[in-house]
């Protein structure tokens, strides 16, 4: 089986796991509380890796299974942690038909990650987005605030090497 | 009770108020296929394999969850609805692993008969994109091949609602959407039990036990082995089915004539080490009773059981009865005493036993499980892959002859037999237990029916010589929970528990015969195979487990008293604490 833990080592702190603790004392008794829990522990850790999954299945009494499965349906809940630099790669309609795709593909492949992952050491983390404005210069990706525009893939290496 | 007058396909039906289509129309003859439904367990009205038209009503309801009104009218199979239905299948067809040449389930498969019955053909009219899924063969005892799955969602709700277990779900999300268990890990390293309740509601072949058929033949034609094999109580109660018998006969004849057809040199039976089991745990809930021992004492024949108390209420494993299970007593005692008797030397002989159970294989490589200082038993096989076993040797299971076990472990008293049904341990206990306290004199009561029948949780309260023993027994693991808490509370006080892993018992095992859902649905299964032991038991004229020869002997030759040193060294074993989320990465 192809593990969908996460490789960067986690790094959590007890003060986050008294933080955590406490969300879920003050909402265990709601129904329904595991998806808040869930977003606020999101909001501590920046995602949610197997060691605070299993923290939220422990504390809550269910099984690990119930927390993965909400979290892998909705996409705003994150398996793996942002990276020192966030690649973000823009799939908007302009940027698409300019051969995005291409780019987006170039860089999984180049970081060895898939979209919405993060390099073992925690470096660059891939994701897609949406239209960020800047539909001239497509295709367009950011990383962290710097923006690049009328990429191929072979300026990719180039852009890569900054961050190196 | 207050009925409704509904109309299906033109026929006046009455009823009961809060029934569904699907149950008004069984009681009018009328058949609506179903994939995703399994009463009380997966009401989810979700793979729409049940959609009828109801008069005024806006689109196809789904009949399995549609409840009925007074005065409602309701088509099954107008060409409107036979269309859907072929639509519905020919979607689920596009991304459906078509390898039903070799799937174990071709004979028996719930989707391909539909598509049968609908004419629905292989088509490429919705092809495309088909996932891709790797296989999870990391549990012992089963594979999952997600590339068959239909993601009905039986195996995840027979797992957490009737099991409260809960290591199987689905994850990711529209077309990804995969039943798996968290993170990709697989099965192994989750708390998943072994009880295989998944693999007997699967209407298809997408998770199946895995089989040590290829190794058992291999040493059946191996002359420098004996090949040896005990057969569980409830196997006899269910093996007909694979061969068109009701649900419910009695099989034991045959099943020992196959045996024999398919080259075992021994055919014994799992009711002898039945009887065993009673003769130490009888003893050891006296011996408890009377020093002041951990109680109440749990039973350890289920191994799925077994697994859940280590991983789920580690405290109690001090509770469990420190007896091997039957199979595990069984093989100890073939490689020991009966290797002794026939000069064999224990690594010459392979026990196989075919159990109603898939947990069993998982119970094989357990730590002290070895007597003779090899494994006590070697390959285990499902009542499942025994039938398949028979077919592919060509074995006309039909017209075999009755044929009884060899001797000695081969003879097995009622008390054993009751074995495979839930309460049947705590009975055939009590029988023995009350006869000691009272004086091992005949007249001893034989039934106990406050333990007998379906209900997830039974209590009752015997007053033997003076003493109070009050004791329950639970089956399913969700109901055993309720049970198990209570205890730990402190709200109950029990002297002697008994559990089984699977709801109903042995005979509703893991490992037993698939029922079409259609069957199932209407019929309690395991109080109709459970019918079948309690009847050999009835019929015996033994039915004590003291009163077996062959286990006297036993005692008597080898193992001296129950309790003994060397019954402990051969027949106990030992349990581990384990945590419920306990994966390595």
């Amino acid at each position: 089986m192809s593990s969908k833990i996460c490789s960067v080592p986690f790094k959590g702190t007890k003060e986050q796991e008294a933080q955590l603790k406490a969300i879920i004392d003050s909402l265990r008794d709601q129904r329904g509380c595991l998806m808040p829990i869930m977003q606020k522990a999101q909001g501590i850790y920046g995602y949610l890796p197997i060691e605070v999954q299993t923290f939220i299945a422990d504390e809550l009494n269910i099984p690990l299974e119930k927390v993965y499965g909400v979290a892998t349906f909705y996409s705003q809940f994150s398996l793996y942690p942002k990276g020192e630099y966030k690649i973000s790669v823009c799939l908007g309609t302009a940027c698409y038909v300019k051969g995005s795709g291409d780019v987006y593909e170039k860089l999984m492949e180049k970081l060895g990650i898939a979209g919405g992952e993060c390099t073992a050491d925690g470096k660059f983390s891939l994701d897609a987005c949406r239209c960020i404005g800047a539909c001239g210069l497509a295709p367009v990706m950011t990383i962290n605030d710097d923006v690049y525009g009328k990429l191929t893939v072979d300026k990719l290496d180039e852009i890569l090497a900054k961050y190196n | 009770m207050e009925t409704v007058n509904i109309k299906i396909n033109g026929i006046d039906v009455a009823a009961p108020k809060n029934s569904t289509i699907l149950e008004a129309a069984k009681l009018a003859n009328i058949d609506i296929p179903t994939l995703c439904y399994l009463k009380d367990i997966n009401e989810i009205g979700a793979c729409r394999m049940c959609v009828v038209e109801v008069k005024g009503a806006r689109g196809l309801a789904a009949a399995c969850v549609y409840p009925v009104n007074e005065g409602m009218e309701v088509f099954t199979n107008t060409p409107k609805v036979l269309d859907y239905r072929k639509t519905t299948l020919k979607l689920i067809l596009s991304d459906h692993k078509m390898s039903c040449l070799s799937c174990v389930r071709s004979g028996n498969c719930e989707l391909l008969e539909l598509c049968r019955d609908l004419g629905v053909e292989a088509t490429d009219e919705y092809a495309g994109v088909k996932n891709q899924f790797e296989l999870d063969t990391t549990a012992v005892h089963m594979i999952r091949d997600n590339e068959k799955c239909i993601l009905c969602r039986r195996c995840s709700a027979v797992c957490e609602k009737v099991q409260g277990i809960g290591v199987i779900g689905a994850n990711e999300r529209g077309f990804a959407t995969e039943m798996t268990s968290p993170f990709g890990l697989g099965l192994a390293t989750t708390s998943c039990v072994n009880c295989g309740q998944c693999i007997a509601v699967c209407p298809v072949g997408a998770i199946y036990e895995k089989t040590a058929a290829d190794e058992v033949l291999a040493a059946i034609n191996n002359p420098e082995k004996h090949v040896v094999v005990q057969a569980a109580p409830a196997v006899r109660a269910a093996l007909g089915e694979e061969f068109g018998y009701e649900i419910g006969t009695n099989v034991q004849g045959k099943l020992a004539a196959a045996l024999r057809r398919i080259g075992f040199e021994k055919v014994f039976d799992t009711n002898f080490s039945a009887d065993l089991t009673i003769m130490e745990e009888s003893n050891e809930l006296l011996e408890r009773i009377e020093k002041g021992g951990k109680l109440p004492l749990i039973t350890s024949c289920s191994p799925g059981w077994i697994n859940y108390c280590e991983h789920y209420f580690p405290e109690l494993t001090e509770n469990l009865s420190s007896c091997k299970s039957p199979q595990q007593m069984f093989g100890a005692v073939a490689k020991t005493y009966y290797a002794e008797k026939m000069g064999w030397d224990p690594k010459d002989v392979v026990c196989v036993s075919i159990m109603p159970c898939t947990a069993k294989k998982g119970e094989l490589a357990r730590d002290d499980q070895n007597a003779a200082g090899v494994q006590d038993v070697d390959y285990s096989m499902t009542t499942r892959e025994l039938a398949r076993l028979i077919k592919r040797m060509g074995i006309d299971f039909k017209a075999l002859p009755d044929e009884g076990f060899d001797s000695p472990l081969g003879s097995g008293t009622g008390a054993a037999v009751i074995f495979g049904v839930t309460g049947g341990v705590m009975e055939a206990a009590l029988r023995t237990a009350v006869w000691k306290l009272t004086g091992e004199k005949d007249g001893t009561p034989i039934e106990f029916k406050e333990v007998r029948g379906m209900e997830g949780i039974k209590e009752a309260t015997y007053e033997v010589a003076g003493l109070k023993v009050n004791v329950a027994v639970a089956s399913g693991l969700a109901n055993a929970n309720k049970l198990l808490r209570k205890i730990e509370s402190g709200e109950a006080n029990y002297q002697f528990v008994e559990i089984m892993g699977c709801p109903g018992g042995c005979v509703n095992g893991g490992g037993q015969p698939q029922v079409h859902a259609r069957i199932r649905n209407f019929t309690d299964i395991r109080a109709e195979r459970g019918k079948a032991l309690y009847s050999i038991d009835e019929k015996n004229t033994l039915r004590f487990s003291h009163e077996n020869p062959d286990v006297q002997a036993l005692y008597k030759e080898y193992l001296e008293k129950p309790g003994s040193h060397k019954a402990h060294e051969i027949l106990h074993t030992t349990y581990v604490k384990k945590k419920v989320h306990d994966y390595k990465i």
